[in-house]
C-alpha cells in the first residue's frame, strides 16, 4: 500500500467509528424511551448493517427488541433464506407481517395489470403490524442519501395515530437530544444509519466482514429490459409483448420486491470490487435499481406521507 | 478530524442552494439520473440551464414556491474528508431551522452578497452562529462576478464582517471571495481575481483544523441504558452504556456517580467483543464500576475532581420553536438533558435578545417563535450542569411540551444557581 491509501485507509476508518458510535447511541434510545420497539429487517444491505448495530450496542446482552419484515411475497428466494438465517444466528424472534395475507384475507386489494407491483400495498401491512403488536417506535436502515424527501427526514420521525409523516410539521431536533416522547396509538420511526452513505454501507460491511445475500454479487440471471432497467424473469412480473428475455452478469445495488428492483449489468463478485463499483457509479441507486422511485419528482414524499418506510 | 460538519446560512436571494449545488456538482458527487431529472425540473421552470439551487429543495412545496422550509441533510466526501452539510433557510422565521442545523456543527459558511455586503441577515446568522458556540466562521462572498471582481469591493466586506466577529468573539474567521453561479473559487481557484491569494472554499474546508473541545474537558458520561445479559456467561455482569460526553476514561480511573454522590473506580470498560482500556469523548461503550451501585439511566459518571454542578436551578439561553404557542413565565415541561428527562418550570424570562442589533430587553411578558432570551429554568430533580460554552453535550438540553409531547425549545445551559431566596 502506498501512504496515501493507508491514510484514506485510516480516515474511513476513524470516519466508520463516528457513524457507528453515532448509531450505537440512537440504538440505545430506542430501547430506553419505549416500551415496544422492533427492528424492520428486510435481509438488504442496510438492515444487515443496522442488525450488527444492534447487536453491538447491548453486547454481551442480546438486543431488546424483535425484528420484523414486511414480506410483500415476492421477495427474492435467496434473500428470504438469507433473512431466516441471520435472524436464528442472532437470536432474535422474528415478527413477519405478510402482503400475501393481507389480501388472502381482503384486507388490501392487489393492483392488477402487467405493471402492478405490491410496493404500495407494504405500507398498509406495516402500519397494521405496529397497530397489532403495539409497536411505538421502528428501526428502520433508511439513510438521507438516498433521495431528497428523505434528506429533510429527523432521526427520530414522528407517525401520527394514521402512520402518516409530515414534512412540514416534523419535531425540532437538536444535539444529541432526541425527543421520543408521544401519546398513545403515535409512533416513532427510526433511523440510526441517517447519517451514512451507499459508499459507508460497503466499506462497513468489508470491515465488519458481514455476510450478505449471494443476489448482490455478480451472477447469472434471466432478464428483460423496461424502462432501461433490468427485471429479473420471474412469475410475479409477467412481460409485456416486445419484452424479450435474455441471459445476462448481473447484480443488485438494492435488495427489495421482485417487481420494482432492477439488476445492474455487473462482474463484481466480491465486496471489494462492488465497493471500487459503487466509488466509481454515476446514478444513484434508487435511480439504477427502484422502478417505485421513477413515477414523479416527489414519488417518495408522497410514499412517506402515507406511512411507508 | 475526518469528518466535518458545517451549516449554511443565507436567505433566500443569497445563492446558498446554487453554492451548494456547485460543490456537489464541481467535486462530482451528483449522479446522471439526478441531474437528468434536474435539467427536467429546470425546464418545467422555463429554465435553459441546469438550477443548481434545485439539487438541495427536496420537498415539492418548496421547490413550487422556489425556497427552502427545512433544514437538509447533505453528504460528499473527497480523498481527503468525509463532510456532512446541514443546510438551512436562513429567513428570521426559520431561525428554529438554523438553531437545528448549528447544534452539530464545527463549523459555518455565511453567505453575503458581495453587492449588499453585512445586512441584518447577517447579522442574525452571525448571533445564532456565536449563540450556538460554533467558532470557526467562513464567509462566503458571493455574487463577486457582478462587481466586476473587484477588490476594493471585497476588502470592504470583509472589513464589516471582521467588525461583526469581534463584536460576537468569533474566533476564526476566514472570508472568501466567490461566484456560486460560475463555480469561482467554490472547487476550482478563481480567474477573475488575481489579487486573491487564498484557498477555494473546498480546498479550506479539506484542510481546516477544527479543534474539539469535549476531547480535552473533564469526563462526562451520562449513562444511557443499563446492559444486564442475565447468560451463563455474564451471569453477574452489569454494564453502564452510554457514549463519553467529554474527556476521556480508563479502567482504574476514579470517578464521581451522580446524583449518588458516591466515588468508586471503573472496573473496566467494555464494546462489543472487546474490553479497550480507555474511550474518549464521541466513543460509544459500556463501563462497569467496581462497587455495587444503584445507578440507572439519567445518572452521570464524571470525572471525580472536577464535577458538574448539581443543582435545580440555573440559567440558560434558549430559543423558543413552537409556532402553536407561546412561552409565559411559570409555564412547566419536560426538559430533557444528556440521558435525563425531568418535570420543570421556566421560572422567569429574565432578558429578550434582539438578534439584529444585539440589544437586550429585560423581563419580557413572552417568547413567541423564534425568539431567544435568557431565562431561569427550575428543575423538580437535580440537574448536572455545565455551562454550554465548555461542554456543548452537556450544556445542551429541549423542552417538550407536556401535553403535545413535542419538542418546543432549545436550551444552552449558562450557570448554575441555588435555591431561590424566597421559596
Amino acid at each position: 500500500m502506498t501512504i496515501t491509501a493507508i491514510a484514506e485507509e485510516s480516515m474511513r476508518h476513524r470516519e466508520l467509528d463516528a457513524l457507528e458510535a453515532e448509531a450505537v447511541f440512537i440504538m440505545r434510545e430506542v430501547a430506553a424511551e419505549f416500551e415496544r420497539p422492533a427492528l424492520l429487517f428486510s435481509g438488504g444491505k442496510d438492515s444487515i448493517v443496522l442488525l450488527r448495530i444492534a447487536e453491538k450496542a447491548f453486547w454481551p446482552a442480546k438486543f431488546p427488541f424483535p425484528v420484523m419484515h414486511v414480506d410483500t411475497g415476492h421477495n427474492f428466494p435467496e434473500v428470504i433464506e438469507f433473512r431466516d438465517r441471520r435472524v436464528a444466528e442472532v437470536g432474535a424472534r422474528l415478527l413477519v407481517a405478510s402482503v400475501q395475507e393481507a389480501i388472502d384475507a381482503g384486507r388490501v386489494v392487489e393492483e392488477s395489470g402487467v405493471r402492478a407491483s405490491r410496493n404500495r400495498l407494504q405500507t398498509p401491512v406495516l402500519l397494521e403490524a405496529i397497530a397489532e403488536h403495539q409497536l411505538d417506535a421502528a428501526i428502520g436502515g433508511a439513510r438521507r442519501d438516498e433521495e431528497k424527501a428523505r434528506a429533510k427526514e429527523r432521526v427520530f420521525s414522528f407517525r401520527d395515530e394514521f402512520g402518516q409523516w409530515d414534512p412540514r410539521n416534523q419535531r425540532p431536533e437538536l444535539w444529541r437530544l432526541f425527543n421520543g416522547m408521544h401519546v398513545k396509538g403515535e409512533h416513532m420511526r427510526v433511523f440510526p444509519l441517517s447519517n451514512w452513505t451507499e459508499l459507508d454501507i460497503w466499506h462497513y460491511i468489508e470491515r465488519e466482514a458481514l455476510e450478505i445475500p449471494s443476489i448482490y454479487f455478480a451472477h447469472e440471471r434471466d432478464v428483460f429490459e423496461r424502462d432501461g432497467m433490468l427485471m429479473s424473469v420471474s412469475p410475479h412480473l409477467p412481460m409485456l409483448p416486445r419484452e424479450t428475455p435474455f441471459r445476462a452478469t448481473v447484480r443488485y445495488r438494492t435488495v427489495g420486491d421482485m417487481t420494482c428492483t432492477a439488476a445492474v449489468a455487473s462482474t463484481a463478485a466480491d465486496v471489494r470490487t462492488v465497493i471500487e463499483e459503487v466509488a466509481v457509479a454515476r446514478v444513484t441507486e434508487r435511480g439504477a435499481s427502484r422502478a417505485d422511485d421513477q413515477f414523479s419528482e416527489a414519488a417518495m414524499e408522497d410514499r412517506k406521507r402515507e406511512g411507508y418506510f | 478530524m475526518d469528518l466535518l460538519r458545517f451549516v449554511t446560512a443565507g436567505s433566500v436571494d443569497d445563492g446558498k442552494s446554487t453554492l451548494i449545488g456547485r460543490l456537489l456538482y464541481d467535486t462530482k458527487q451528483v449522479f446522471e439520473d439526478t441531474i437528468v431529472s434536474l435539467r427536467r425540473a429546470s425546464e418545467a421552470q422555463g429554465l435553459g440551464e441546469i438550477n443548481l439551487a434545485l439539487l438541495t429543495d427536496g420537498l415539492r412545496a418548496e421547490r413550487e414556491q422556489g425556497i427552502t422550509i427545512d433544514v437538509a441533510y447533505r453528504y460528499f466526501a473527497t480523498p481527503r474528508r468525509k463532510f456532512i452539510i446541514a443546510d438551512s433557510p436562513g429567513h428570521v422565521q426559520y431561525t428554529r431551522n438554523m438553531v437545528t442545523g448549528a447544534s452539530n456543527a464545527e463549523l459555518a459558511l455565511i453567505l453575503v452578497d458581495a453587492r449588499k455586503g453585512v445586512v441584518e441577515q447577517t447579522r442574525r446568522h452571525s448571533a445564532l452562529t456565536a449563540l450556538l458556540g460554533i467558532r470557526n466562521v467562513v464567509v462566503c462572498v458571493n455574487k463577486m462576478d457582478l462587481v466586476d471582481s473587484s477588490e476594493a469591493r471585497f476588502r470592504k466586506v470583509e472589513g464589516q464582517f471582521r467588525q461583526l466577529a469581534d463584536h460576537l468573539g468569533v474566533e476564526h474567521v476566514t472570508v472568501i471571495p466567490m461566484s456560486a453561479v460560475s463555480g469561482e473559487n467554490i472547487v476550482h481557484a478563481a480567474t477573475t481575481m488575481p489579487w486573491y491569494e487564498g484557498p477555494a472554499l473546498l480546498e479550506f474546508l479539506e484542510t481546516v483544523e477544527v479543534d474539539d473541545p469535549a476531547q480535552h474537558g473533564a469526563l462526562r458520561f451520562p449513562v444511557q441504558y443499563v446492559v444486564r445479559p442475565h447468560t451463563t456467561t455474564h451471569h453477574d455482569y452489569r454494564g453502564y452504556a452510554g457514549t463519553v460526553a467529554s474527556g476521556s476514561v480508563h479502567a482504574g480511573q476514579e470517578v464521581l456517580v451522580l446524583p449518588l454522590g458516591v466515588r468508586t473506580r471503573v472496573a473496566g470498560i467494555d464494546r462489543y467483543r472487546e474490553s479497550p482500556g480507555c474511550a474518549q469523548a464521541g466513543d460509544a461503550v459500556s463501563i462497569r464500576l467496581e462497587d455495587e451501585l444503584d445507578v440507572g439511566r439519567g445518572n452521570m459518571i464524571t470525572d471525580a475532581g472536577a464535577p458538574p454542578a448539581v443543582t435545580n436551578r440555573f440559567t440558560a439561553d434558549l430559543c423558543w420553536m413552537s409556532d402553536t404557542s407561546k412561552l409565559l413565565p411559570r409555564q412547566q415541561f419536560w426538559i430533557k438533558h444528556t440521558t435525563r428527562r425531568v418535570r420543570c418550570v421556566v421560572e422567569s424570562l429574565d432578558d429578550r435578545l434582539n438578534v439584529p442589533d444585539f440589544a437586550r430587553e429585560t423581563a419580557p411578558a413572552a417568547f413567541e417563535l423564534n425568539e431567544i432570551g435568557r431565562v431561569t429554568v427550575r428543575t423538580l430533580e437535580p440537574v448536572f450542569v455545565d455551562p454550554y460554552a465548555t461542554s456543548r453535550d452537556t450544556g445542551s438540553f429541549i423542552l417538550i411540551d407536556v401535553a403535545t409531547r413535542r419538542t418546543v425549545a432549545a436550551g444552552m445551559m449558562r450557570e448554575a444557581l441555588g435555591e431561590p431566596a424566597t421559596a
